[in-house]
């Protein structure tokens, strides 16, 4: 049975590798209480707080943390009109804290999320796992059957060939949940008392050319390589869908990363997810999700990019392209997303004026 | 009155037999109702005495019909101990089958491709005779068996990646943003399983980590996505032999294939076809469980000193088979196999003789399982 770690105050003092380099972005709506569990691994860093919902309400942030913090005001005063491409009651607003951080790597959370343990009892350092799979190589071009080769204790097995043996550089880390599974709302309903309590003691690549399921609730990435392509689209009020903003950031955010030869891993670290939310208000806002997805994976897994495509912004700005070209037919919403992308691009640009950084090799 | 309603299905076997009754098993016995599903596991002898192996493995393997083939090598009497339901394939036997001529393709750790052909069930499970049952994190001995036949009997789903891993293992689901249509996925057909302690690594690796012993048990079963392609190491794995049974071939071997694991290609080339001939037939491979536990033995700095040419030639060989198109017309196993074949022969036979003698091989392959592999008559041993 999953627990949660609750004695993180004793965890022993962590060195904070890339304290100065990263930031940690948490949407929220109603508290940050979760944050004194994670403060051991978590107060070395600097926190951006996206506070979603009523602007009015003062969200409290535990005392000793160096944050920043931004509500819709702040959103609309920052970006003007091109704030529309921020999502409001969703948390999807997230993104906005990539968008905004001058930070090289970003560590994003739920705040229902808590300390995990391994199986050995001990709290599991969600960061620092990220970490260490952000600055160490991934290979997406071979599948290693004892995944991640740069891990302690495994290497690459017999016929890997050596000349990919370096592998690529790693834009993104996407990290799992005990107790409570990431299930869409049919499956929370079938099965609401399923709890994930296997801790699969793996990390590694998903391969060039194949696609996931990105969750938000628990993930890292590397702005400089990928930031562009981490828009969370048009979710919650005034959207027709709500709970696909992650997805669509993945979906994204992969064919980018196989267009430009970087990796993605998913794996470790587990972080413990506490809050199922409510199924049938989930499947009101999935509902629509659940068929268009069926018209949505095939474009992005048909989708090519051209050879000039050479930046992440290029990328994404031609892939909102072909969004409106092929999936405007699906609905008019993707119109307005196709819009939102490239509205993103513009307010990214805009907040990051160091011009376009050629990232990796165009496929 | 299953039986009656035509409702006997395998999984409703497993149930009745599960009850443990005495008149259900009378009843299955007087009715003659044959398993088909029983495991075939062709456990090559390199080694003459295979009594510790065997006997490590006797509580898992004692339920199953096992082939050992010796390497037609080998020449010492195999020692095994009793109370198995076995068939054993010697030199002799091997000839008879195939001729003599033939039956060297057999040879060293092809050997056990022999007793692929010659089975006659649907499922096989192949284990090196240096592997015994492994323990699970919580010290539990692992059926290695029964993981594999779970693994080919539940669906893969290569399409997309579903990051809580095999959907169907209890406890696991797809997750949010799996879309709906492929979540019924599609029949596995090969199951590549794992090793604690001696992990199946390549000489220089060896050499550089002599200490290396592999101590992590990842408690995972995943599908190897569609156009994936992965090293399938021939130590511990399983596979629908209705299914792909030709895909699994002796073909490559290198000119100072050795008697050690790391010193052989042979697996590595066929897991390669296997997961090309996958891929275009929309079948599935998994990887992950179940874990053997791997003994150690050789020197890898001695098998440093031959040639490095297993490892040089992954070089060529994996950009090849990625690049392999299969055409629409290639709609059975054996015709997608000659069609790799032939792409052998046409871009890598030129560039090393080695090349133009695996594609001959697997084309002779092709012939040999349509005349002794398909028949529906055992060869008997």
């Amino acid at each position: 049975m999953a627990e949660p770690a609750t004695e993180t105050q004793a965890a022993a003092p962590v060195v904070a590798l890339l304290k100065n380099e990263l930031d940690i972005v948490i949407p929220t709506i109603r508290n940050l209480d979760f944050l004194e569990m994670w403060r051991p691994f978590f107060q070395p860093y600097h926190l951006i707080i996206v506070q979603d919902g009523d602007p009015s309400k003062t969200i409290k942030v535990p005392e000793g943390f160096d944050y920043e913090l931004y509500n819709r005001n702040d959103i609309n005063r920052i970006l003007g009109p091109k704030a529309s491409c921020i999502s409001f009651k969703d948390s999807a607003c997230r993104c906005f804290g990539y968008m905004v951080s001058k930070k090289k790597y970003i560590f994003t959370i739920d705040d229902d999320c808590f300390v995990a343990k391994d199986p050995s009892g001990k709290a599991i350092n969600a960061l620092e796992q990220h970490i260490k799979n952000l600055l160490s190589p991934s290979t997406p071009f071979f599948f290693n059957t004892l995944y991640d080769p740069f891990r302690e204790g495994a290497d690459f097995v017999r016929g890997y060939p050596f000349s990919l043996r370096e592998g690529v550089p790693t834009a993104a880390s996407h990290g799992l949940w005990l107790n409570i599974p990431d299930y869409d709302a049919p499956t929370q309903l079938v099965k609401p008392l399923e709890r994930n309590t296997r801790y699969v003691d793996a990390v590694l690549t998903i391969p060039k050319g194949t696609l996931f399921p990105m969750c938000g609730m628990n993930l890292a990435f590397n702005r400089e390589l990928i930031g562009p392509a981490m828009y969370f689209g048009l979710m919650g009020d005034g959207q027709p869908i709500g709970r696909y903003d992650d997805m669509w950031a993945g979906w994204c955010t992969k064919v980018i990363c196989d267009h430009l030869g970087l990796g993605v891993k998913t794996g470790l670290p587990y972080i413990f997810h506490s809050k199922a939310s409510n199924p049938f208000v989930n499947l009101r806002k999935e509902y629509k999700g659940i068929y268009w997805q069926e018209e949505i994976i095939p474009f992005f897994q048909q989708a090519v990019l051209p050879k000039d495509c050479t930046t992440v912004q290029k990328c994404y700005i031609e892939l909102a392209k072909q969004v409106k070209e092929k999936l405007s037919k699906v609905d008019p919403y993707f119109d307005k997303l196709a819009d939102a992308m490239v509205t993103w691009i513009e307010a990214w640009d805009e907040l990051n004026p160091t011009g376009p950084v050629p990232n990796g090799k165009a496929a | 009155r299953t039986l009656r309603a035509g409702k006997l299905t395998e999984r409703v076997l497993k149930l009745f037999i599960a009850t443990g009754k005495d008149e259900v098993f009378s009843l299955i016995q007087a009715l003659n109702i044959q398993v088909t599903v029983t495991p075939v596991l062709p456990t090559r002898a390199l080694r003459p005495d295979l009594t510790s192996f065997m006997n490590e493995w006797r509580t898992i393997f004692s339920r199953f019909h096992l082939i050992i083939v010796k390497d037609p090598d080998l020449k010492e009497e195999l020692k095994i101990p009793e109370g198995f339901n076995l068939d054993v394939y010697k030199k002799p036997d091997i000839d008879r089958v195939v001729g003599t001529s033939t039956s060297t393709i057999f040879s060293g750790y092809s050997c056990r491709y022999f007793g692929y052909l010659v089975s006659r069930k649907k499922y096989i499970i192949s284990v090196d005779d240096d592997c015994y049952p492994a323990k699970d994190n919580k010290g539990i001995l692992v059926d290695a068996v029964a993981q594999h036949i779970t693994n080919l009997t539940t669906p893969a789903t290569p399409f997309f990646f579903n990051t809580l891993y095999d959907p169907f293992t209890e406890g696991a689901d797809f997750v949010r943003g799996y879309p709906f249509s492929l979540r019924s996925g599609v029949q596995c057909a090969l199951s590549c399983g794992l090793w604690l302690n001696l992990a199946d690594y390549d000489a220089p690796t060896q050499a550089l980590k002599p200490e290396e012993r592999n101590s992590r048990y990842v408690d995972a079963v995943l599908t190897v996505p569609a156009r994936t392609l992965m090293p399938i190491s021939g130590i511990n794995i399983a596979f629908n032999r209705e299914v792909i049974g030709p895909a699994l071939l002796p073909s490559l071997r290198l000119g100072g294939e050795g008697k050690f694991r790391w010193e052989t290609m042979e697996d590595i080339w066929s897991g390669m076809c296997v997961k090309v001939v996958c891929d275009h037939l929309g079948h599935g491979v998994k990887t992950g469980m179940p874990y053997v536990w791997r003994n150690d033995r050789g020197d890898a700095i001695a098998s440093l000193r031959k040639e490095w040419e297993g490892v040089k030639l992954m070089e060529e060989v994996v950009p090849f088979f990625q690049s392999v198109r299969l055409s629409r017309e290639a709609k059975t196993t054996e015709d997608c196999v000659a069609e790799v074949a032939n792409v052998v022969k046409e871009q890598l036979g030129s560039k090393d003789p080695m090349f133009a003698r695996a594609a001959k091989a697997m084309v002779d392959w092709v012939k040999l399982w349509k005349s002794v592999g398909s028949s529906t008559s055992s060869p008997g041993a």
